[in-house]
């Protein structure tokens, strides 16, 4: 050891072999992950996230749902009994961030969708414990009397195609009146969402047509998680890894 | 007027937070640029009553060291602490009594979470750490800090950080990445502090009056350096509006959860274990009076540490959509790091060869054998959790918590109270403590509460494991989620208990401290000391 002596009466040099010392494993694990053509799957169906879904995106992150809540479905049999399809990496390609989580206080949430109905989810989020008794969620009937914010909608889309989500210019264009059309089934703008955003759920979804609440769009992004992928046209063998 | 330059800036950056405000794109952003003007004018007043004129001004002593600053981070480290603690049993009761959400934004778990990881890992951790690394630094090398102030705007940039951050998590303001949820522009101010605070540390290494560097200054220097990479590498990002609070990551889905992890692991391997292993160098040996046991263990351990602890980020991701060969990587490096961890505990416990009698005699030699004891547990812990056929059970569940706690609760929390013990009569120049038998309460309270609380993290996450993939004799799925929601709820109330204790432990020692910095003794039966005869 007598060479470390150079090493440790240099404070430069210990600083650059430290800096050296801890890039090497993250290049090696984290690089790669960019090149490898098949760290991503090929799907069929996935699409960037609509207006309204993705102002609920943003509350679900706002809220923190994912401290309790994973959305990452492990390949066992129970798990996939109990949620569904194992979780692939495509499905979250246009997550900036990623919501895997890494805790299940409550159940996982990658294919709640559907699952259950809009009123369901309205009771249990203003008072979980009258739907489910053993529950320990926080209630959020705020949510239900808070308005979105609808002016800044095209902002969240243009900062989501700068770091990658294929929006076009007509989406950005339209994205306030694509936000509006979603929570109103009445509105004209329906068939437009519709063909930019192919099976989007449009409906008002927390029953008070009169606004469009931050419960409208949690709701929005909820239905539709899992709803994307079209199994049946997924073959796991094409995609091993 | 060498005061009129920093008071011209704090106005500058005042009238910039103020324009920030007028113009914010969001109320969230508004709040905090109010908060930063408030903070300026704070600042302008603070520096004016500091003033002083005439000749008194430059002439006073200077001392040798610059400690300060260490007197300022020590008060910080405690009441971070204290508040990190009390949020921490505010969010466990919530986990056994959700009514105690309250139904309100600003009080619910999802919001209390990050403020309690980031109050107890970046409030008391990081200022633990700054103000032990200052005090180090300047006795190991025999200059003072260097950069005239600086050290000082290190520890208030980095006081701002912390309430920008928490205050940002009770409002809504996260970017939702664990440990890293500050958003982009807190997220910039302290790369701005961070820089300044390797820029004094190096710069107080390069005045070093001796040949070499301390063992506790490399692992100061690394934790430093490598945090940098991550804080920068994970927080990448682009803003809504450059006056808005709210920013899109870089990466997306597998890439962003891998870089992620890199970070979350490695905020554990440098944050808390590197930089505290720091600590560990330092104030074993002296408090011991025992020389560091192996030079040649040293050396060895932390560059293998360094280098292995990097590679263990993917064993958050096992048997999710990340690439099985990361996976496996992840899970074997995470095996090795077992061997440069225990190096670290066993270079520290074997310190006190020849010193073990002190066990009896000083409760802060036994809080640090506690102390290390714990980073042994722990550190094989989590190699285990991370084969994945251990982890396809413990994942997702309260037996992670309960690993987590015993390192930060045991190792973190006990070797940064012995070093707060250590510190405060030789900072506040008194001969000693207000009492040891208080240290001793402290080290019973604390250590009760920590097996309290992992014990029952153990059994909840066990339990939640194995009901989760149980099956009944007919092949369904046995227990419903709620099910096992239901049956953790007494683990949970007893964890929450145990983090009473804790806190409770903290409280005594906060007073203690106090005391002893005032220079207060405490009349009380010596440790060790025989009882006296009952005839």
């Amino acid at each position: 050891m007598i060479n470390h002596k150079v090493i440790e009466t240099n404070a430069t040099l210990m600083l650059v072999l430290s800096l050296v010392v801890v890039s090497i494993g993250g290049i090696i694990e984290i690089a790669p992950l960019f090149y490898l053509e098949n760290t991503i799957e090929k799907v069929e169906g996935m699409r960037p996230y609509t207006p309204l879904e993705l102002v609920g995106r943003n509350i679900y992150i706002r809220e923190g749902c994912y401290t309790c809540h994973s959305q990452m479905i492990r390949p066992f049999r129970d798990e996939v009994e109990r949620y569904g399809h194992y979780s692939l990496a495509a499905e979250s390609m246009y997550d900036h961030p990623f919501k895997w989580g890494s805790k299940r206080t409550g159940p996982d949430l990658a294919r709640v969708g559907g699952r259950y109905s809009d009123e369901w989810h309205v009771q249990h989020m203003i008072a979980p414990r009258s739907l489910v008794p053993e529950s320990i969620m926080p209630g959020y009937p705020f949510l239900a009397r808070t308005e979105i914010r609808e002016d800044d909608i095209a902002l969240h889309l243009k900062a989501n195609k700068t770091v990658g989500v294929p929006y076009t210019a007509d989406m950005i264009k339209n994205a306030v009146s694509d936000l509006k059309a979603q929570a109103n089934p009445d509105a004209d703008g329906g068939e437009a969402l519709q063909k930019r955003y192919p099976k989007t759920q449009i409906r008002d979804f927390d029953g008070n047509p009169k606004k469009i609440t931050e419960m409208d769009a949690l709701l929005a992004y909820l239905q539709m998680l899992r709803t994307l992928v079209d199994f049946s046209a997924y073959k796991a063998e094409d995609n091993l890894r | 007027m060498a005061a009129a330059a920093p008071m011209i800036l704090y106005g500058l950056a005042g009238l910039a937070a103020l324009f920030a405000a007028a113009k914010a794109h969001d109320e969230l952003f508004a709040i905090h640029a109010w908060l930063v003007v408030l903070i300026c004018i704070i600042a302008i007043f603070a520096t004016a009553r500091a003033l002083k004129f005439g000749p008194e001004a430059d002439d006073r002593p200077k001392e040798k060291y610059l400690d300060g600053v260490v007197r300022a981070g020590v008060v910080a480290t405690v009441f971070w602490g204290l508040t990190g603690f009390l949020v921490g049993v505010v969010i466990a009761f919530q986990l056994s009594f959700p009514e105690l959400n309250f139904d309100l934004p600003y009080t619910n778990f999802g919001r209390l979470r990050p403020l309690h990881t980031s109050a107890v890992i970046f409030a008391f951790g990081g200022n633990a750490l700054i103000c032990t690394s200052f005090y180090v630094v300047q006795r190991t090398t025999g200059a003072r800090l260097a950069l005239g102030n600086t050290a000082w705007f290190v520890f208030w940039g980095y006081q701002i950080f912390i309430v920008l951050a928490a205050t940002g998590y009770l409002l809504g303001v996260t970017q939702s990445r664990e440990y890293a949820e500050p958003e982009w522009y807190v997220d910039l101010w302290l790369t701005v502090v961070w820089v300044a605070y390797l820029a004094v540390f190096l710069g107080t290494l390069f005045n070093r009056k001796e040949p070499h560097i301390y063992v506790a200054n490399w692992f100061y220097l690394s934790f430093i350096v490598t945090v940098a990479m991550l804080h920068i590498v994970n927080n990448l990002s682009m803003p809504v509006s450059f006056l808005g609070s709210k920013s899109y990551s870089l990466f997306s889905g597998v890439q962003d959860a891998l870089t992620q992890w890199w970070y979350g692991h490695n905020a554990v391997g440098f944050f808390l274990t590197a930089g505290f292993l720091g600590i560990m160098y330092y104030f074993v040996p002296k408090q011991a009076n025992r020389p560091v046991y192996s030079y040649r263990l040293s050396i060895v351990h932390f560059w293998s540490l360094i280098f292995l602890y990097i590679w263990a980020g993917p064993h958050h991701l096992h048997y999710t959509a990340l690439p099985d060969w990361a996976q496996t990587l992840g899970m074997v490096f995470s095996i090795m790091l077992w061997m440069p961890s225990w190096g670290g505990m066993i270079n520290g416990l074997m310190t006190l060869s020849g010193a073990w009698d002190k066990l009896r005699t000083d409760p802060i030699i036994r809080m640090m054998v506690l102390s290390l004891a714990f980073y042994g547990m722990s550190t094989f812990e989590g190699p285990v959790m991370s084969i994945k056929a251990v982890n396809s059970l413990s994942h997702y569940t309260d037996w992670t918590i309960g690993h987590v706690h015993s390192g930060t609760l045991g190792w973190v929390g006990m070797i940064t109270f012995s070093a707060l013990y250590f510190l405060v009569p030789r900072l506040w120049k008194q001969d000693g403590l207000y009492s040891l038998r208080l240290i001793n309460w402290h080290f019973w309270l604390a250590t009760l509460g920590i097996v309290l609380y992992t014990a029952s993290m153990w059994v909840s996450g066990i339990t939640q494991g194995l009901m989760w993939r149980a099956y009944d004799s007919l092949g369904f799925l046995e227990y419903s989620f709620a099910e096992a929601v239901a049956a953790t709820h007494p683990m949970n109330v007893i964890r929450a208990l145990g983090g009473v204790l804790f806190l409770l432990g903290a409280l005594i020692m906060t007073y203690n401290l106090w005391r002893s910095a005032r220079g207060d003794k405490r009349s009380e039966r010596p440790m060790g000391a025989a009882m006296p005869a009952t005839v």
